[in-house]
């Protein structure tokens, strides 16, 4: 089991969190013209890097903020979270 | 029979003075307090204990702890029956009951055994090779015939009666294992001040200080651990755990230990529980895991009364408990002449045969002054006796070690034998530690470490007591020095042990002359040296591939005293170096774990947490039949008298259609919106228009996931400009509330809205039927209840008894219905209030089933047609998509695939005989008479027994609905055998203007 670092609540448990995927993800702007490939892109395909990977992960059972962490996918190694107006230190 | 192989002395940790009964294998014995299972079967001379896994061969002990693979018994009978059990771990209790597993009809005589005379048809891979072909003979000749011969113990068939706990723990430091090293590392980091977990597995600390003849600073070893715990006992800041292993190490410094709390206990507490499972988080973990001994492998190693020179030794100072008393000691090293010294001390004479030429080692010396000649340049080649072993046949070895020039037969009724000493790196290897293999003591030790684990002493190969002590006190301090500021290091006191002279590097013996025995490597997995030969033969190479061949290393034995062994032999065929062979991966558990100790509490109701109304009670004293609803508990619908569930169902139904009913819809999700960007926000969650809901009305709304599904559906209202109210399915509640927090923080972070989960604080209560307007009326007097006062999708604040209520005019049965909200504190108050006014109403709870069938009949779509794979067109909400605006998901509605016209939509089934209820879950075809594969049209989502009209009705989603109205089909359900004829209709079933609701 993990050690998450919320950057609200400090050290805690994975179980008390939930995982959200790729953290670079964008949302395409709402009203924007976009094509299907772009949107694809957007709703479906997922780079699966070994190695560092940028994610979000949801503190559900705590403060209920969303967060980024920066996870190496094949250690589970945590460099560094930090809040979503943040950038990583490392 | 009583106790015959007991020392004399009474130096060791088992109480004399008080006596246990045991029953082994239908026979009463007795041992002491402090004895083990093993230790006093072994003093009543027993070491006949069960069959080994493949050959069915007479099994004794091996080891003393953790290490032994044979002694596994089935403990105890009925409901608290456990399989593969050791021995050599199990601590006397009065009435301990255990069995010899693995043999039938008994451990004497194992109709099993055939399969060691007929061994040459057993080799590696034998089941790979031979029950492969013909497949259909798998299921009924060969897998019964592997599970009967290659059964271990019994699973018990009956639920665990007992408790077991879970905990969670932080530690700074967690020290593994209480020897030397051990100890010396938990005084080091507490006296700095850090919390100090420190584990041991046997129900004594103090690891090989228990055992060895050492001094430490003016005391004997045994006394400097007593100290040493007497001081760290008394430290606040220090949790001593025996009787507990730690088992798993698991990511960011989880480990997992399993105490056994009350197993050794006569007649422990109701509430005591047997184990505890504890989850620790340590900031550091020293792993001071020890070493175990190895074995040699020679011809019949296996034999009753082979033991490791190390285990014997232990069973006489710590269990007063003789192995034999005539014992041949075999070593390829100095240590095993501690135990020699020890069996001259209860005025023994050990024969001792030595593969080394010679050895200049304190301890050989001191066997030498005994008057002890040692057999140097020799080893054991076979050995004899059948269910023990009573001689062995001695060789001289040549001088390459690779053949006997002579061989000369000995009595003896057991051989304690040394191999050498392999580190206990089980945990650093789970922790991700890559290994390094250390030439002087040919085994491997930890190296690159990826986490905050540090291996000391032994488990470090560090072998001598000096380096052991010092290296704990040093990595104990310094460790402790990341989370202390005390800088307070202690000193490592002088240490007094023999020196030792190095092994040889000589595992396995050479074959007698004229014959080829079994020399066994892994006696759990009964992997003899010809098994490793024939893999590589047949071109196994890697190590991991061999250990899979061969089963060598694996299963709850994880390769204790075979791993080296079987890795060394591997490298002397390839010709190649340990380092370059590799060793396989150790996996937790490093012992094995009561699948009730993982389970914990969390075991029938206990097993999910469960979720009650503020009305539950109520449901219960009016006999409702309960439905888990997720975690909820829901009213299922409430049988009167000797009804069944459908007519209960129908009756509270049509009760609704008719007059009035009653739902308790508190589980419904609800989500209070705040903040003024609160309308633009919902416009974008949802798929209708939301920015000029007026204050004071309720608008249906439906939401997508951006692939275009339909995620949830349910009504929100304006409670004012900036303040909104949301519900959400039963189902979906927490996943709407985290897709609505996704959105705020990560997405469009510039929206100035809050959201709050609110579905606890409300009790909801629906009031359905043509007479809830009268009845609501009564109630709320102040309120105007007509059609212009409260219209459809209003709302108003009223109260009841000075309880605040806030009513909404909203329907899921498809008629006249309102929503009573209040506190949840209230809930169950003012239910029973509606109640007792309804009765002039006839009012009538109803339940989810006659929920279902009401919403069905009127073809309102929930969770069954909201499946995840459903777009608004599918299941007939496409009014509810705007154009006008974005929204989440709405580009994917674009897409090809979901713009045909085609998809599969939403209908209605009546079947042609007016009488069949179709089964949820039926597939749908035109033609039943067709040969499969018969195209699918699509399935049956839901179904009723419609109120309204008195005949099944079924909602379905298939190919191209909306064309297929009126058209004749089939409903089946290929693995049930049915068939029925359906006539597709509309899903609006009845009422489809919707007149009710707004009348
Ligand atoms: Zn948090």
């Amino acid at each position: 089991m993990l050690e998450i670092k919320c950057p609200y609540c400090g050290k805690r448990s994975q179980n008390e969190f939930s995982y959200g995927g790729d953290a670079t993800i964008k949302r395409p702007k709402l009203g924007e013209e976009i094509s299907t490939e772009d949107w694809d892109n957007f709703v479906y395909y997922r780079d699966n890097p070994r190695g560092k990977h940028s994610e979000l992960w949801h503190h559900v059972s705590g403060c209920r903020q969303w967060f980024k962490v920066s996870r190496d996918t094949a250690t589970h190694e945590i460099f560094d979270t930090c809040k979503m107006n943040e950038d990583f230190n490392v | 029979m009583s106790n015959n192989f007991r020392t004399t002395k009474s130096t060791g940790l088992i109480n004399k003075d008080k006596k246990i009964n045991f029953t082994f294998n239908g026979t009463i014995y007795h041992g002491y307090e402090g004895d083990t299972l093993a230790s006093a079967l072994i003093a009543n001379g027993v070491h006949l204990v069960g069959r080994s896994f493949k050959y069915h061969r007479p099994r004794g002990f091996l080891g003393v702890g953790v290490e032994e693979p044979n002694a596994m018994v089935q403990l105890h009978d009925g409901n608290k029956s456990e399989p593969n059990i050791i021995a050599t771990e199990v601590e006397l209790v009065e009435g301990l009951k255990a069995k010899s597993q693995n043999c039938w009809p008994s451990v004497q005589f194992d109709i099993g055994e055939i399969n060691n005379v007929l061994n040459r048809f057993f080799p590696a891979g034998f089941y790979y090779k031979t029950f492969m072909w013909p497949k259909s003979f798998w299921m009924k000749i060969y897998e019964p015939f592997i599970r009967k011969a290659a059964g271990m113990g019994k699973a018990p068939l009956l639920p665990d009666p007992d408790r077991y706990e879970h905990n969670y723990e932080h530690c700074d430091v967690l020290v593994v294992g209480s020897g030397p090293s051990g100890l010396a590392s938990a005084l080091a980091a507490a006296k700095n001040g850090a919390r100090v977990i420190l584990a041991e597995d046997k129900p004594n600390f103090g690891g090989s200080l228990l055992t060895d003849e050492v001094t430490i600073g003016n005391m004997s070893g045994k006394e400097w651990a007593s100290d040493t715990i007497s001081q760290l006992k008394s430290m606040p800041n220090v949790i001593l755990k025996k009787r507990s292993q730690v088992f798993g190490y698991y990511d960011h410094n989880m480990t997992v230990m399993i105490e056994r709390v009350s197993d050794h206990i006569e007649n422990p507490s109701k509430y005591t529980p047997r184990q505890r499972l504890h989850y620790i988080r340590a900031g550091e973990v020293i792993v001071s895991t020890g070493s175990i001994e190895r074995p040699i492998s020679f011809g019949n190693n296996d034999r009753p009364g082979i033991v490791l020179a190390s285990a014997a030794k232990e069973y006489m100072k710590v269990y007063e408990t003789l192995v034999g008393k005539k014992p041949i000691i075999f070593t390829n090293n100095d240590t095993a002449y501690s135990t020699a010294l020890e069996f001259i001390k209860n005025d023994i004479e050990p024969i001792i045969v030595d593969t080394r030429d010679s050895s200049n080692g304190e301890l050989v010396k001191e066997v030498q002054q005994k008057g002890i000649s040692i057999k140097f340049n020799s080893g054991i080649a076979d050995t004899k006796g059948h269910l023990k072993i009573n001689s062995a046949i001695i060789g001289k070895l040549d001088s390459s070690k690779e053949s006997f020039i002579s061989e000369e037969t000995v009595e003896c009724d057991c051989i304690c034998m040394s191999g050498g000493w392999t580190p206990t790196v089980h945990l650093s290897s789970q922790a991700g530690n890559k290994l390094k293999f250390n030439d002087d003591i040919d085994a491997f030790v930890p190296d690159k470490k990826r986490q905050k684990e540090t291996a000391i002493g032994a488990a470090n190969g560090s072998f001598t007591l000096n380096q052991s002590l010092a290296e704990g006190f040093q990595v104990g301090f310094d460790l402790s020095n990341k989370f202390t500021d005390q800088n307070n290091p202690t000193n490592s006191p002088n240490s007094n042990e023999p020196s030792y002279e190095k092994h040889e590097k000589l595992w396995c013996m050479p074959l007698p002359s004229g014959k080829k025995p079994k020399r066994f490597i892994d006696f759990q997995n009964d992997v003899a040296v010809s098994d490793v030969e024939l893999a590589i033969r047949e071109g196994f190479r890697s190590i991991e591939h061999v250990k899979r061949y061969t089963t060598l290393g694996m299963a709850g034995d994880q390769g204790k005293t075979s791993n080296l062994n079987g890795l060394q032999y591997v490298s002397k065929i390839e010709k190649k170096i340990v380092p370059e062979v590799g060793h396989t991966t150790f996996r937790p558990p490093y012992t094995p774990v009561t699948i009730g100790a993982i389970v914990g509490r969390e075991v029938g109701n206990h097993y999910l947490p469960t979720r009650k109304s503020p009305i539950h009670t109520w449901h219960e004293e009016n006999n409702a039949v309960f439905v888990a609803a997720g975690l909820w508990q829901r009213p299922r619908y409430y049988p009167r008298g000797s009804e069944d569930m459908n007519s209960a169902v129908n009756r509270e139904a049509a009760n609704v259609r008719k007059n009035v009913g009653i739902c308790d819809v508190t589980t419904l999700g609800k989500i209070d919106i705040k903040g003024p960007d609160a309308p633009e926000f919902l416009n974008r969650v949802y798929t209708n228009a939301w920015l000029k809901l007026p204050v004071g009305k309720a608008r249906y709304g439906v939401m997508l996931r951006e692939d275009g599904m339909v995620f949830d559906d349910g009504t929100t209202s304006r409670l004012s400009e900036n303040h909104f109210h949301m519900t959400t399915t039963t189902a979906q509640a927490a996943n709407v509330l985290s897709h609505l927090e996704y959105y705020l923080q990560v997405v469009w972070p510039d929206l100035d809205v809050n959201v709050l989960s609110t579905t606890e604080q409300w009790s909801g209560i629906a009031v359905a039927g043509p007479k809830s307007r009268d009845l609501l009326s009564k109630l709320f007097p102040d309120v105007d209840m007509s059609n212009e006062g409260l219209p459809f999708m209003g709302l108003v604040d009223s109260s009841i008894d000075g309880i605040k209520a806030r009513i909404y005019r909203i329907s899921f049965s498809g008629e006249l219905a309102y929503e009573v909200n209040v506190e949840s504190n209230y809930g169950l108050y003012i239910w029973k209030k509606i109640m007792e006014e309804g009765q002039s109403f006839d009012i009538q709870p109803y339940g989810t089933e006659a929920l279902s069938t009401l919403r069905i009949e009127m073809g309102h779509v929930a969770g069954a047609e909201l499946d995840g794979r459903t777009i608004p067109f599918d299941v007939g909400l496409n009014s509810m998509v705007s154009q006008k605006k974005d929204f989440i998901g709405k580009r994917s509605l674009s897409k090809d695939a979901f713009t045909e016209s085609d998809r599969q939509t939403i209908v209605g089934l009546v079947p042609l005989d007016k009488k069949t209820k179709i089964p949820e879950g039926s597939h749908i075809i035109e033609d039943n008479s067709a040969v499969a594969p018969i195209p699918k049209l699509g399935h049956v989502s839901s179904s009723c027994w419609s109120v309204e009209y008195n005949n099944p009705f079924s909602i379905a989603i298939i190919k191209d609905g909306k064309n297929k109205i009126g058209k004749n089909l089939y409903a089946v359900s290929p693995l049930k055998d049915i068939s029925i004829p359906v006539e597709v209709v509309s899903s609006h079933y009845v009422d489809p203007e919707g007149s009710r609701v707004r009348s």
